[in-house]
């Protein structure tokens, strides 16, 4: 038996790494997808491109500006002279926002009322939106807490230190300054095992049954038991590979925290990989040709990424979409990574997700299995 | 073992739903012979080749393949036979040596044995200036015998060949089939599908199936005599081709085509068939013609089998 697995696992490996082709896809595009997500699909968001239509044109509003320049999150591209001037910068996305003074500004400020300032937020990107409008709360309660102080010394007459209000005192647990990389670097492992998986298993079958060679293994005396055997498992070391070299890459380069335990994530990815090498086989009992082979495996991919929790919190998806995420084993193996990574917590927290996971596999390995030699005959 | 490289079927059917792939066929082949599977596509050659090497079950019937069940051995038919077929099974983007490596180890060929049975498959193959060469790289004939080689790898009994030499030169077919019969020689049993018909003079034996009936067989000698039951005629004339039409709807004449310069005709009773050509001829004052009767192709036998059998079947369909 493990000499007829070992003839097919010898077999898979030449042929992958024999054609550039695959060496590149297996290697190359790990890295890519990396540097992708580390560099540019950064949802940090600081430096927005700002423009000011000051009206008012008065110290307490430039004061005010001021704090708005000050801070790291705004920069001042424009100062505009007109409305159409305004509706035109928003318009051709010169801007992401404008921060507009009404004439009357510091009377308000100064007298009694409550003065007013206008922030106008390019809401096609309702994300980002949502996180300015954040920081420029952040900037006007500050500016609002030293005019409270001001005018309570002039009631008083004498300077006060401070004035009793609750203080909001954050603290970000395991990733301290929400570095988006660190969020996203880890969920590209679970992306890359997760498309390689079901790519080159499917794809691998498919072109057995393309070329004719596929008939040829179903006359030997090779059990479809073996045959799976020796089909996925250098999928499987490739699978590990990669996951080595994202880690490396992401600890070494983009200095990625890993706190948990490295056996742990290895673990589990082998007992996710399960589910996406049976997915990787069932899709290659559905497929007649490569092509048809690769288009099954995009069209359970993107639904996966989508409903996984990698770009879009689970918690904030409909209820009826939150219970199907419960059937994406995508979507543990995400938790496991981040929470191994960030977190560094070990299995006493992790075994539920890893369980959940290792019985979904051996379900769908199992099935596609019988599937699978079903299809032989 | 006195049967261990035979293949005998009984009453072998099998069904796809309501279709009939293989009609409850019987046949036996013994030891050393190459028994020659011919047909149309379609008429139930592959189907049978895979009952036969444990690959799918019979709905019905029974067979035995080198002396196993084909219901309940498949695993050891699959240990003891050969499998060939026209798309010579090979990994294009591995290296002649690669290839029989890989099927050395599905065989689990024994570890001694592996060096000496490698070097003998490239002898055969002729590939010994070539044994690091991409398999992609071989021509047709080079890669038909690889695929010979690393079929009988693990010495198999039986050997089957489906299709073995389509896409292949002349000159190269020639070659295989001599490799073919040196292994009958020494006593491997050959089974052989095949639609080219000079080709199925090579063999021992055969049988025509046709719509998945057997509906003949024999040597070829007994195929082109005794079981021919029409005569073949040629005729030899100018222009050949302007009196194709005319005796192909002659009275008597089954089918007529064109055979390089002359015209043959399959005709049921010979000598009215002869008088009516004859008459044509003579009606439009042509002198310069020859009728003789030869002895028919399998070509022409299979044919005319093959008409017949549709013949009668229309007609019982009908009645």
């Amino acid at each position: 038996m493990f000499e007829r697995i070992f003839s097919i696992l010898k077999k898979e490996f030449l042929q992958i790494f024999r054609d550039p082709r695959m060496r590149s896809i297996i290697f190359l595009s790990p890295l890519i997808q990396v540097m992708i997500f580390g560099y540019a699909a950064t949802m940090d968001i600081d430096h927005v491109p700002t423009a000011v239509y000051d009206l008012d044109n008065t110290k307490q509003s430039r004061d005010l500006l001021r704090e708005f320049s000050y801070s790291k999150y705004f920069e001042f591209k424009y100062y505009l002279s007109s409305l159409e001037e305004l509706r035109d910068v928003i318009d051709r996305s010169k801007v992401f926002g404008v921060i507009k003074f009404d004439r009357g500004f510091a009377r308000d400020v100064i007298g009694n009322k409550s003065a007013e300032l206008q922030l106008i937020l390019d809401g096609t990107d309702s994300n980002a939106a949502s996180i300015i409008l954040g920081y420029a709360g952040q900037i006007v309660g500050n500016y609002n807490y030293r005019a409270l102080k001001e005018r309570a010394r002039a009631l008083v007459g004498n300077e006060i230190s401070s004035i009793p209000m609750v203080d909001l005192r954050d603290r970000r647990w395991f990733n301290e300054n929400l570095e988006s990389k660190n969020y996203y670097l880890p969920g590209v492992i679970s992306l890359i095992v997760t498309l390689m998986s079901l790519l080159l298993t499917s794809m691998a079958i498919v072109r057995e049954k393309e070329i004719g060679t596929m008939e040829q293994l179903v006359v030997s005396p090779i059990t479809p038991f073996e045959l799976i055997l020796g089909k996925l498992t250098p999928f499987a070391i490739i699978a590990l590979m990669q996951v080595t070299l994202i880690t490396i890459v992401g600890v070494l380069w983009f200095h990625i925290p890993i706190r948990g335990s490295l056996v742990l994530l290895f673990f589990s990815t082998l007992v996710y990989l399960l589910t996406s090498l049976g997915i990787g086989l069932f899709i290659s009992t559905i497929s007649a040709t490569q092509q048809e082979a690769m288009m099954s495996v995009f069209l359970y991919n993107f639904p996966s990424i989508l409903l996984s929790g990698f770009a879009y919190p689970i918690a904030d998806m409909p209820k009826v979409i939150q219970y199907v995420t419960l059937f994406n084993p995508l979507r543990y193996y995400l938790v496991i990574v981040r929470s191994i990574f960030l977190k560094g917590i070990g299995i006493y927290y992790l075994w539920q997700p890893i369980l959940i996971l290792f019985v979904m596999g051996l379900t769908i390995i199992t099935l596609s299995s019988l599937r699978f030699r079903k299809s032989l005959g | 073992m006195p049967e261990n490289n035979t293949v005998a079927v009984t009453s072998l059917e099998k069904k796809f739903g309501n279709f009939t792939a293989v009609n409850r066929i019987n046949f036996e082949v013994s030891g050393g012979e190459i028994f020659g599977f011919l047909g149309p596509n379609g008429a139930g050659k592959s189907t049978t080749i895979r009952m036969l090497c444990g690959i799918i079950s019979p709905t019905s019937g029974s067979g035995k393949v080198g002396g196993f069940d084909i219901i309940k051995e498949q695993g050891k038919i699959k240990q003891n036979i050969g499998y060939m077929s026209q798309r010579f099974s090979l990994y294009d983007d591995l290296t002649v040596e690669e290839n029989i490596d890989f099927y050395s180890g599905i065989y689990r060929v024994p570890k001694d044995e592996k060096q000496a049975r490698k070097e003998k498959i490239i002898g055969l193959a002729g590939l010994e200036a070539f044994r690091h060469r991409l398999t992609s790289t071989l021509s047709g004939g080079w890669k038909q015998r690889l695929a010979l080689g690393c079929a009988i790898i693990h010495k198999p009994k039986i050997i089957f060949l489906d299709e073995p030499t389509s896409g292949v030169d002349p000159i190269t077919r020639n070659n295989f089939w001599a490799i073919i019969k040196d292994m009958a020689r020494n006593g491997i049993t050959v089974f052989v599908t095949t639609h080219y018909m000079d080709e199925a003079e090579n063999c021992g034996r055969m049988a025509l199936i046709y719509k998945g009936s057997i509906i003949a067989m024999g040597t070829p000698e007994e195929m082109k005599t005794k079981i021919m039951k029409n005569t073949v005629l040629d005729i030899r004339v100018a222009k050949g081709e302007d009196w194709l039409d005319k005796i192909e709807t002659l009275k008597g004449v089954e089918e007529a085509a064109l055979f390089g310069v002359s015209i043959h005709a399959v005709v049921k009773d010979e000598r009215a068939a002869i008088d009516a050509i004859k008459d044509i001829f003579k009606r439009s004052g042509l002198k310069d013609y020859k009728v003789t009767k030869i002895k028919a192709t399998l070509e022409d036998v299979f044919v005319s089998l093959i008409e017949d059998y549709d013949k009668e079947h229309d007609e019982s369909k009908k009645s």
